[in-house]
């Protein structure tokens, strides 16, 4: 158990979700689809990887086409099992299958503002919060960039960005607003300084990189020029497909896997190609488009699905897994935001994806609620009771209490109850009083979670970051915004 | 004779069947049929019923897609011959599409491309990755009354001001409007801009285009 992180592990749950048939399916169609349709490469770095690895480069559309034996000798170079390092190193994450781990989500672009109740854009300071929340939070494992510090110059955002949560908390960061390759280089020198030297970020990488995916079958030319800065220096990175029934993905959700399969393969290998063993995942937030406005929807049963369909996929490369969950399209934290939140953290958690993204966000990701960031937080708390399942043994079987206690009568009063009792999940925010008391009141889970994050905010002190560290990476930033 | 044809144009468009759509333009020329009689008694039928069962939510988007793309092929078939009679489709107005400068995502701004298309304006899409001086041109070439521009990360959104700070320093606002749109933009932000407005998703986007043509 790492200092103040609360993951899942062990489970005693299981889910068939995809047969090895089927996942075998999935890889042959996704392997043709590479050699036979291909995948855009915008980055002169990539195609010239790709060239010389032998794969077919259409340098005009910066379409590759590569045979599925270079993709599979590839990824078979990918290292099965890591850990993402953190400032306090009783927090470092093991990234070894057996663990379920909970983010922040990001990156929005609005606050629920915690002392208003108002929308608001969101800016530095928010990052700031959100990450001294999260440091408090022991269900948040680590941090991704939650909001977009609108404040702070285009330029040298995402660096504003991760300074301010490595200054406001001591667990893993990764990000996922840092897609040039200015920034990358940048970045890597501000995680040198936290451990000591460049040389030793693969030992303890305090920083990893997520990068979307452009789909269908697409990436981006600064997304992949960063992962690469990010691969050579032992940083961990994946690529991210949101590929979306009936949009951007085939509408049937085979295809759609095998589409976004394909741009996280294919950009996976070539990462193995570039630097054989650099750490990565895979990462995957695949949805369905609503048919009637073609929206983005935040959740429904296709999302559902995929999440716990990915890490099947995932398994099969033998990589780690980060997977999109909580991430709501309801506007309050209300009857859909639960939907959203409990069934596809579940089904991405009983499968043991090993990061999940993430907490705190309405809106499809896009306005960060403090109150449904703790509300997301005990969902993840509920899951993590029930992957616990039920233990059978001769303790829980009670028989001693129960012959004791007889027909009739009750169990208050057993030391058998008294030693286990803690063993019941007692929830923060369900509402479990008399009607009378609610009736009265007419408060809910939104106003003590509210009250919760307010109350964090207002007395938690994290570990600070090393003045030293913070000028330094403030040097840094400034030459890059030169 | 022709009752049948309109029904039969009326019906590729429903149908979102591009080819038959074009064969039965083809086959209207070659009985000297007059070209708007052919786009308004007979195609135009097809895509009101679509839009009409897609507002009842009836139909789908990719119903109405296909429809609109049927539309388009028809409608590009008929175009020398309306030139050749100096007539004119009338268009609900002239808009330029662009994802801007820096950012490579097009899904949304390509959705919103074909409704307007299939709601009858003329839609000149310029792709992605588009600078400042690609949009305002496009859109002085062919006359455009509107401007759309789409970004999807926050830190190519920027590139939306530009572009209207650039049009309000050349006085072309507001003969040209525009509108924004993408995952993280907001109200507040299209307000900040100065933007005329946003939307959401492409249905209403179509529905603001109108209004700020005055259409609606």
């Amino acid at each position: 158990m790492s200092k103040n992180i609360k993951s899942i592990s062990n489970p005693k749950l299981k889910l068939e979700v995809l047969t090895t048939e089927e996942v075998k399916k999935i890889h042959e169609a996704t392997l043709w689809i590479i050699e036979n349709v291909g995948v855009r490469f915008p980055s002169k770095r990539a195609l010239e990887i790709w060239e010389a690895n032998g794969a077919m480069v259409d340098r005009d559309k910066k379409i590759v086409r590569v045979k599925g034996d270079l993709i599979e000798e590839a990824l078979k170079k990918c290292p099965p099992a890591y850990s993402l390092a953190a400032r306090d190193p009783q927090q470092d994450l093991s990234l070894d299958g057996n663990h379920v781990y909970l983010g922040t989500d990001g990156c929005g672009v609005e606050v629920i503002d915690i002392h208003t109740g108002q929308k608001r854009t969101s800016c530095l300071s928010d990052v700031q919060d959100i990450a001294r929340v999260a440091d408090a939070t022991e269900e948040v494992a680590f941090h991704w960039v939650a909001v977009s510090a609108q404040d702070a110059p285009v330029e040298a955002r995402g660096l504003h960005e991760i300074k301010a949560v490595w200054e406001n908390s001591t667990k893993h960061v990764q990000t996922e607003s840092i897609y040039n390759i200015h920034e990358a280089k940048a970045a890597l020198e501000m995680a040198a300084w936290i451990v000591g030297g460049k040389d030793k970020l693969r030992e303890r990488p305090v920083l990893s990189l997520m990068q979307c995916t452009a789909p269908p079958l697409g990436h981006d030319g600064g997304s992949l020029d960063a992962a690469l800065i990010a691969a050579e220096h032992g940083i961990p990175t994946g690529f991210m497909t949101m590929a979306s029934c009936l949009t951007t993905g085939p509408v049937t959700m085979a295809g759609n896997l095998a589409v976004g399969n394909a741009e996280v393969i294919a950009a996976t290998a070539l990462l193995q190609l570039a630097y054989p063993g650099a750490p990565v995942f895979y990462a995957a937030a695949q949805t369905a488009s609503d048919l009637r406005l073609g929206s983005y929807t935040g959740g429904g049963p296709e999302d559902y699905l995929f999440g716990a369909a990915t890490n099947v996929l995932a398994d099969f490369y033998n990589i780690p897994l980060s997977m999109g969950s909580f991430a709501t399209g309801a506007k309050e934290p209300n009857w859909q935001a639960g939907i959203d939140g409990s069934l596809s953290t579940f089904m991405a958690s009983i499968v043991m994806s090993d990061m999940l993204l993430g907490c705190g966000f309405l809106h499809g990701s896009r306005i960060w609620s403090y109150a449904e960031m703790m509300m997301d937080c005990e969902i993840f708390s509920i899951i993590h009771k029930m992957m616990q399942g039920i233990v059978v043994d001769e303790e829980t079987l009670a028989l001693e209490a129960i012959a004791s206690v007889g027909p009739g009568g009750h169990y208050l009063a057993q030391k058998h109850t008294r030693k286990h009792m803690r063993d019941l999940f007692l929830p923060q925010f369900m509402d479990r009083r008399p009607y009378s008391e609610w009736e009265t009141k007419k408060d809910d889970a939104r106003d003590w979670a509210t009250a919760k994050a307010r109350k964090i905010l207002s007395e938690h002190c994290p570990e600070a970051l090393d003045p030293k560290i913070s000028a330094e990476m403030k040097k840094i930033i400034q030459s890059v915004e030169k | 004779m022709s009752e049948e044809l309109y029904k039969e144009m009326a019906q590729s468009i429903i149908d979102g069947e591009k080819e038959i759509a074009i064969e039965l333009a083809e086959k209207s020329i070659e009985l000297q049929m007059h070209p708007l009689d052919t786009i308004t008694k007979g195609f135009v039928v097809g895509v009101n019923y679509i839009g009409d069962q897609f507002g009842k939510g009836e139909a789908f988007l990719p119903e109405l897609v296909m429809a609109g793309e049927a539309m388009k092929a028809a409608v590009a078939t008929l175009e020398p011959e309306l030139l050749k009679l100096g007539e004119a489709r009338e268009v609900m107005g002239r808009v330029v599409l662009a994802t801007v400068e820096g950012d490579i995502h097009e899904i949304g701004k390509t959705l919103v491309g074909t409704m307007l298309s299939a709601s009858g304006f003329e839609v000149y899409d310029i792709g992605v990755d588009a600078p400042a001086e690609k949009i305002i041109g496009k859109a002085l070439e062919v006359d455009a009354q509107l401007i759309g521009m789409s970004a999807l990360l926050t830190t190519t959104m920027v590139r939306q001001r530009e572009v209207i700070e650039e049009l309000d320093k050349e006085g072309l606002r507001p003969r040209i409007q525009v509108m924004v749109g993408g995952a993280p933009i907001t109200q507040d932000w299209a307000a900040k801009i100065k933007a005329d407005g946003t939307s959401e998703d492409a249905v209403g986007a179509v529905k603001l285009a109108k209004q700020l043509l005055g259409k609606e």
